[in-house]
This record gives structure tokens, sequence and C-alpha cells, in this order.
């Protein structure tokens, strides 16, 4: 009875430093390729964000870490275990949750908690207990006597969350796991998965929302088109893809003219205009240097402004840069 | 709904109170766990069973009374000669052929396959429970048979025998519900799959004599697994001397009605099993 099982090994000291280690992984679908010699390291302890547009293959990812999708070519481990060739034992592992995965709407909260954690391997009474207990965690402990089909949305995604947990996995995979949700309803999922690491589960998410991954990450890789085009923490992909950004707003927008020139020649890329908030933005290299040349030759050129900032990129606008596209 | 707040300042820290399972689940465990869910699923939602029970009905009614006066035979109440045939082909009439084809496309048997289970077991679990909606059918035929001129002539121990085969039926037919469901893999698809199972209950001497059938067919009709199962029940529930109207006596009928639901379950269980394991 009182075995210790392997993986339990995995969850103290000797945890190794990542929790999800892949190289060269590849897979296609038919002539579809969605990953193309993937190389991603999670470390232990910590979230790692997964960002990219539709089709960037972060759920293809996500899903051979779950062991659903097997991959054509490469190394995949999960805790030090190898994925391709002990999925079983990933899968003790892991949880999975969000757009991968379900919930039961004609059974209760509580119900669907029960099952997964008896399919986690847990005997009745432990079972029971963990469904309690990870109800409590996503706030849903007074609703977890009702039939799901009755859950709002945002209520489906937390008991989704919760089934994930009952095993007490060590990996928390979780899909896209805010889409299509209010905003309102973002930010208390967004609570619950921040409390859950603040608890010791490592996280893997994906998401194609860049506030998601600088508000919940401590490390953000995106992909795009199966690859990995760039990785680091929030703030040192901000400062990779660089430079700051002077913004200004025009007096009147007949100055338009007279600005642009002046920004093109400081700046390191085209200066955008936004016409409705009369705002010019542009690049620049040594931000403050920069700042008080601008507005030297603002003011050389006699052109009248209402505000002026200097500000660090958005994760918005590194995408841009390194993706190369709109989204 | 408890948390109201929308600080984003580091949230309390819960002692985490729920430790990893010590062991993966048995086969047991998964089967019983994944079938609970599936009856559970059809108990709350009675449309399923409704419209269930009412398509089989309406088909008892419209063969008793529409066709029923214009088929010969030979001599057999239309109603004994209908309601075996019936209560031992429910399971092409209703399955989980659709549910399946839910679970798959909903992302319930994604979350299943991540979990550390035994993945067979899952698919037993799923024929189990549809065994169970199977026989439920095979039960309301048989209850509406009485009320519209059913009268077995059988002992009660060939009628427990009958029974006894319906259920193996079930649960035969239900692995190639399962089968079809996962080739499916959309609920709509599916709902149009569990269509193409049909000539399979009209070719076969399910409604009519396969006498009555063209040369060509008969042939077909006589060697096909639903005449073996029908006329195995059929034969226990009229009794007396069945050599006269099977050819066979009860015994072979009812041995070549089980080797027939072996081999199906056997077989589609194994395609199932195969397809819901690929990644």
């Amino acid at each position: 009875m009182a075995a210790i099982a392997p993986m339990m090994l995995c969850m103290h000291s000797s945890s190794p430093p990542f929790s999800v280690e892949a190289s060269g992984l590849r897979k296609s679908f038919g002539k579809t390729v969605a990953i193309d010699d993937l190389a991603i390291e999670c470390r232990a302890g910590q979230v790692t964000a997964l960002l990219g547009p539709n089709g960037a293959g972060k759920s293809t990812f996500v899903r051979m870490v779950a062991t659903l999708v097997r991959p054509d070519a490469g190394t995949l481990r999960v805790c030090g275990v190898d994925a391709v060739a002990h999925p079983s034992e990933v899968r003790r592992l892991i949880g999975l949750a969000g757009q991968s995965a379900a919930v039961e709407p004609a059974l209760t909260g509580r119900e669907n908690l029960i099952m997964v954690a008896k399919l986690f391997g847990h005997r009745k009474a432990a079972a029971i207990a963990a469904a309690d207990s990870v109800l409590g965690e996503v706030g849903l402990s007074d609703d977890g006597g009702r039939l799901v089909r009755e859950y709002s949305g945002g209520m489906r995604r937390r008991l989704d969350l919760a089934a994930s947990l009952v095993g007490a996995p060590r990996v928390l995979l979780l899909d896209e796991p805010t889409t299509g949700l209010d905003p309102r309803t973002r930010l208390d999922l967004w609570d619950s998965v921040r409390s859950l690491v603040a608890a010791g589960t490592d996280v893997l998410l994906t998401t194609q929302y860049l506030e998601e991954a600088d508000r919940l990450a401590d490390r953000v890789v995106i992909i795009d088109h199966g690859r990995v085009i760039a990785t680091g923490s929030p703030s040192e992909l901000k400062s990779q893809a660089g430079r700051d950004v002077v913004v200004l707003t025009l007096a009147r927008s007949d100055d338009r003219a007279a600005a642009e020139p002046v920004l093109r020649a400081i700046g390191t890329d085209e200066p955008r205009f936004d016409p409705i908030a009369r705002a010019l933005t542009v690049a620049v290299e040594n931000g403050p240097d920069a700042l008080s040349r601008v507005l030297a030759a603002l003011a050389a050129e006699r052109v009248g402004i209402d505000d002026i900032t200097l500000r660090r990129p958005t994760l918005d606008e590194v995408f841009l840069t390194l993706t190369g596209a709109p989204r | 709904m408890s948390t109201t707040s929308l600080s984003t300042s580091a949230p309390t820290v819960r002692a985490r109170t729920i430790h990893a399972p010590e062991a993966a689940p048995t086969a047991l465990t998964t089967a019983a766990s994944y079938a609970g869910r599936t009856l559970r699923q059809y108990i709350r939602t009675p449309q399923l069973i409704i419209v269930n029970s009412v398509t089989s009905i309406m088909f008892l009614l419209i063969f008793r009374f529409v066709f029923g006066g214009a088929i010969n035979t030979n001599g057999i109440p239309y109603a004994n000669f209908l309601i075996p045939s019936l209560a031992a082909a429910s399971g092409l009439f209703a399955g989980g052929v659709v549910g399946v084809a839910e679970d798959a496309e909903s992302g319930f048997f994604d979350r299943l396959r991540s979990l550390p289970v035994p993945r067979a077991a899952i698919m037993l679990g799923r024929s189990m429970a549809d065994t169970v909606l199977i026989t439920w059918g095979s039960i309301v035929t048989i209850v509406v048979g009485f009320a519209v001129g059913f009268r077995p002539k059988g002992s009660v121990a060939e009628l427990l025998v009958a029974f006894v085969l319906c259920v193996l039926f079930a649960a035969a037919w239900s692995w190639l519900q399962i089968f079809l469901g996962l080739m499916a893999g959309t609920a709509q698809a599916a709902q149009g799959l569990s269509f193409s199972v049909f000539p399979l209950i009209f070719v076969s001497s399910a409604y009519v004599p396969v006498g009555s059938m063209p040369g060509w067919m008969q042939p077909i009709a006589r060697h096909q697994p639903v005449t073996s199962m029908v006329d195995a029940v059929r034969a226990l529930v009229i009794g007396g001397d069945t050599n006269a109207m099977f050819g066979a006596s009860q015994g072979f009928l009812v041995l070549k009605a089980i080797a027939w639901s072996v081999g199906i379950a056997l077989a589609f269980a194994g395609l199932s099993v195969r397809n819901f394991n690929r990644r």
C-alpha cells in the first residue's frame, strides 16, 4: 500500500530543471506541416506561455505533451520522462484543460470532478476529497451540486481547470484557457491560474492574447508556422524587439507634414500617423536622447505639440515585428 | 463565484491538500466510471431515451398494423413473428453512435485520453452503458408488444434464454455503433451513419420471411447475422418444433447466434480500440 510511486520522486527534490523539454520536434498532418523543428524548454516552477497566431502549432504542441498526438520526429520529455516511449507515465504527470478537453454537461460539477479524479487513479474517498478541494480552489464550492449544463461559460472553464487539477498534476497544460471569455471572467480565471502557480504547479499555456502572456507568464515562447521565433520573459522580449517608442500628439493635424520628416530622421522605422488621435509613433534607439532631439527639432520647426511620451513597446508591437505580419 | 475582486495582487496561497494518486486506475474502475457517466447522461437527457423509444415503438406499430396484414408468416400471428425480431435487433436502432461522436467532437475523449487510464477500458465502459440503453429498447418493445397481441409460447426457461440472447446481441451491436461513432467524428455525420445499418435489418428475417424475397437476395438474407439472431430468439419465443420453420434445432440456432455475436463484438471492439488509441 505504501509503495512509493515513481512520479513522487519527480515532485520533490530531484525534480529535473525542465518540466517540458522538446527538441527537433516535427509533426505533419498530410501535407500540412504543423510543427517544424520545434525546440522548447519550460523551466520547472514557471508559467510558460506559447504565443502565436491561429495555426501556428500551439495546440499541436500541447497535444503532443498531453500524449494525444505522437511526434513524427524529435524528442519530448515531461519531467524527464520520454513522452513518446512512455506516454502512460507522462499521463500521470500532466493535467489538460482548455479547448483540447471538455466537461460533461449532464453531470454536476462535483460528479465531473469525482469521475476525473477516479480516472487519475484516486480511490473513491480520495476522489471525493480531491473534487471538493479543487472546487474550492476555483471558487465553485457553492455550485458543485448543479448540473454543468446550467453553468455559465466562465464557470465551465473554471470547472475544466479544476478537472485538470484533481490528480495533482506536476505540469498543467492549458490550451487557450480564456478564448471566448468576457474580460471579467478572463480576469477571474487568471486569478485561479496564479494561485495554482503559487501552490507549486508548473503551467504551460497557449494563448493568442498577448496581454494574457504578459500578465501570467514568466517566460513567453512566440511560435509561428510551427517554429520558435522568439523566447524570453515578457520584458526581455519587449526590449529584444527593441527599441523604445516615441509617441507625440500634434496640436494641429496640419503640422503632420512638418513633423514627419523630423521623426523619420531620428527614428529607426517609418513613422505611423493616427489621424483620430493626431498621434505620430516612431521607434527609436537610445530613447531619452532621441526624445530630447525630437523635442529640439520640433521646436525649431515650430510644430506645436499637445503631448509627447517615451514608452517601451507592447507585446503586440513585439509580435508584429517578429512575425512580420499583422494578425 | 467567490472571486469578485479584479485586483491583480498576489492571490492567497492555499496549501495543496491533494496528493497525486499512487497508481493508475484499474480497467474496471475506468470502465465503470465512464459507463456511469454515460448512463447518467442518458437518464438526465430524457429526450435521448424518449426519441429512441418512440422510434422503435413507431416501427413496431407500423409493421404490426400497416404491413403486418400483408405479410404471410406461415400461420404464426404477425405480432409473435415481429416482436422477437425487434427485441433481438434493438441494437441497430439505438446505441452510442451519436454519443460517441459527440464525445470525440467535444474534446471529452481527449480529456480521457490524457488521463492515465487503460484506453481499451474506456471503450468497454461505453459498450456497457450502451448495452443497457439497447436492452432498455428491447424491454420497451416487449412491453408494447404485449399490448398489441404478442403472446410468447415458449417455456419460462426458453424465454429467459431468449432475453439473455437479446442482451448479448445488444452488447455485440453496441460495438458496431461505437465504431461507427468513432469513424463519423462529428455528431452530424454520426446521425447520417446510423442509417447505414438499416439494410442489415430489412434484408433479414426480421420483418418478413426470407422465402418471400427475390431468389438472388435470399442467400444474403439467410446468411447474415441479424437473421441468425432473430431466428434464435424467435425459435425460443415461439417454442415447439423449430425444425419445420427454421430447418435447424433450437440449440443450433442459439449457438450460431452466439457465435455471430461474439464475432461481431470482437471485430468491432478491436477496430474501435485501435481507432481510439490512434494518435
